[in-house]
């Protein structure tokens, strides 16, 4: 389903302490990587909510990176082994709403890793690539006026009086 | 003073729903008593067409079950927005889809080959599938148009209060009736007669550190009485779940399924659920997590059980070439 001139939109969530570092690091090192990666910082990849990464694919993302800490090197003594727990079961999920696999991408970037940032994207963008356009968001049997924050303040409605 | 006008309807739903609401016992008559009913297909005979003389809001209550899954099922839930002053979705089906919106895991072809050539109670060596419009010698017939993808009632209409559950506990209902009835409405958009945190918060299992070296499925494990069943391995909701059932479930020595859908604040259940069970696995060997996971053998089942419809991503996906 290869696309002639399909630019992929990656969503890359970056824990800040390594991985954003090393993706700075690559472009303070004048390394050239795909422009295809939009990135999130966060304060660990332990932060990654499965949550935001169906919202980055609902809202139209063709590929989802995340990238944190070395095992072992984590700011926060652990954050990144829940992401390395939570990771294959999200996989799975998400290949069973028909999101392929090569979709999602977990990498350990550390700070140096300026260069393996780089490849990494590159990789990647030539991954999702070569699967074509996601589309989530124009799927036509998900339109819908899904209902959005009706909590706001509306006031609450008055019925006729009654007793119990 | 004239009552309050109230309605109850069903449409993808299994029936459990209007049972739940009996299910108030001798309280029904306190509701007979002070609300007119004037439409439950369930209970009392009233056509589609008795519904449609109402003017614009002149019904003050309606309590709205099931998923939406037909062309029928949209323009009921479109036809009483109209004519309700509240628009109540009572139970999980109408709150996110309930059970009927794991078929968003398929299409309609494939559920109209499975279950009117494949389930092993079939015969039809014709092929033969429901036809929107057919001739009959009679006259025209026409049934409604089976949507490929079950929506919740609030992806439909505009839905002003929820009462979760599947069905929702005697307790929540009556709570939700008494807060209309006395008219202590809370914001729109609020859960009736639920709770706001987890069902963890109500489950009266003693619990401590989760750490876990695998996964069982309830009917794989016969659970200790008083241990918290996460600890014991047994995949429970619980911690995604909203509360208000007091720990119904688990009180019975069953894991908590997720039919009070997602506890407040909970944009999308499934997620929720995932990041809880995959928090308690002992192990930071990639290859040990991955035979630890395998315990979970169906994700979209056991995350999604109740809120397939309602979450982020809502459907799996249908291929574009096939759709042509």
């Amino acid at each position: 389903m290869n696309q002639k001139g399909f630019e992929p939109r990656i969503i890359g969530f970056l824990c800040t302490w390594c991985s954003y570092t090393g993706a700075d690091m690559a472009g303070t090192s004048r390394m050239k990587y795909p422009a295809n990666a939009l990135i999130v910082r966060v304060m660990c990849s332990g932060r990654v909510d499965p949550t935001f990464v169906l919202k980055a694919f609902q809202e139209g993302a063709d590929g989802v990176l995340i990238a944190g800490c070395h095992p072992g090197d984590c700011h926060y003594i652990n954050g990144n082994m829940k992401t390395l727990r939570r990771f294959p079961l999200l996989v799975k999920l998400l290949e069973g709403f028909g999101i392929e696999k090569e979709r999602i991408r977990l990498e350990w970037v550390s700070a140096a890793e300026g260069e393996k940032f780089s490849t990494v994207v590159k990789e990647f963008t030539s991954a999702v690539k070569k699967l074509g356009p996601l589309n989530w968001s124009t799927l036509e049997n998900l339109k819908g006026q899904a209902q959005t924050d009706v909590r706001k303040e509306t006031p609450s409605p008055r019925l006729k009086e009654a007793e119990l | 003073m004239t009552k309050p006008k109230l309605a109850l309807n069903w449409t993808a739903s299994c029936g459990g729903c209007e049972i739940a609401v009996l299910e108030i016992k001798e309280k029904i008559l306190d509701v007979a008593n002070l609300f007119d009913i004037v439409f439950w297909p369930c209970v009392m005979d009233f056509k589609y067409a008795d519904l449609e003389k109402f003017k614009s809001k002149e019904i003050d209550l309606c309590l709205f079950n099931g998923a939406i899954r037909t062309s029928e099922h949209e323009h009921l839930a479109k036809l009483l927005r109209d004519k309700s002053k509240v628009m109540v979705a009572y139970g999980a089906c109408a709150c996110e889809g309930g059970i009927p919106g794991l078929a968003n895991q398929f299409d309609k072809e494939s559920i109209f080959q499975r279950v009117y050539i494949e389930t092993p109670s079939t015969q039809n060596p014709d092929k033969k599938f429901p036809q929107e419009n057919y001739d009959m010698p009679e006259g025209k017939i026409q049934i409604p148009t089976f949507y490929d993808t079950v929506k919740s009632l609030k992806q439909t209409v505009q839905v002003e209060y929820f009462i979760p559950g599947c069905p929702p506990l005697e307790k929540t209902t009556w709570k939700a009736l008494e807060a209309v009835v006395k008219g202590e409405l809370p914001p729109v958009g609020s859960y009736l007669g639920a709770g706001d945190k987890t069902v963890c918060e109500e489950c009266p299992r003693k619990k401590d550190e989760k750490k876990i070296k695998r996964f069982y499925r309830s009917h794989l494990k016969l659970p200790e009485p008083e241990k918290c069943l996460l600890e014991q391995g047994i995949i429970c909701a619980g911690p995604a779940t909203r509360s208000g059932c007091e720990g119904a479930c688990l009180k019975a020595n069953l894991p908590c399924w997720g039919c009070y859908g997602p506890a407040q604040g909970v944009v999308d259940v499934g997620a929720k659920f995932m990041s809880a069970l995959a928090s308690v696995i002992d192990s930071d060997d990639e290859k040990e997590i991955n035979k630890i996971l395998e315990g979970i053998v169906d994700p979209i089942g056991t995350f999604y059980r109740f809120g397939l419809a309602g979450s982020i991503l809502r459907r799996k996906k249908i291929s574009q070439e096939k759709k042509g």
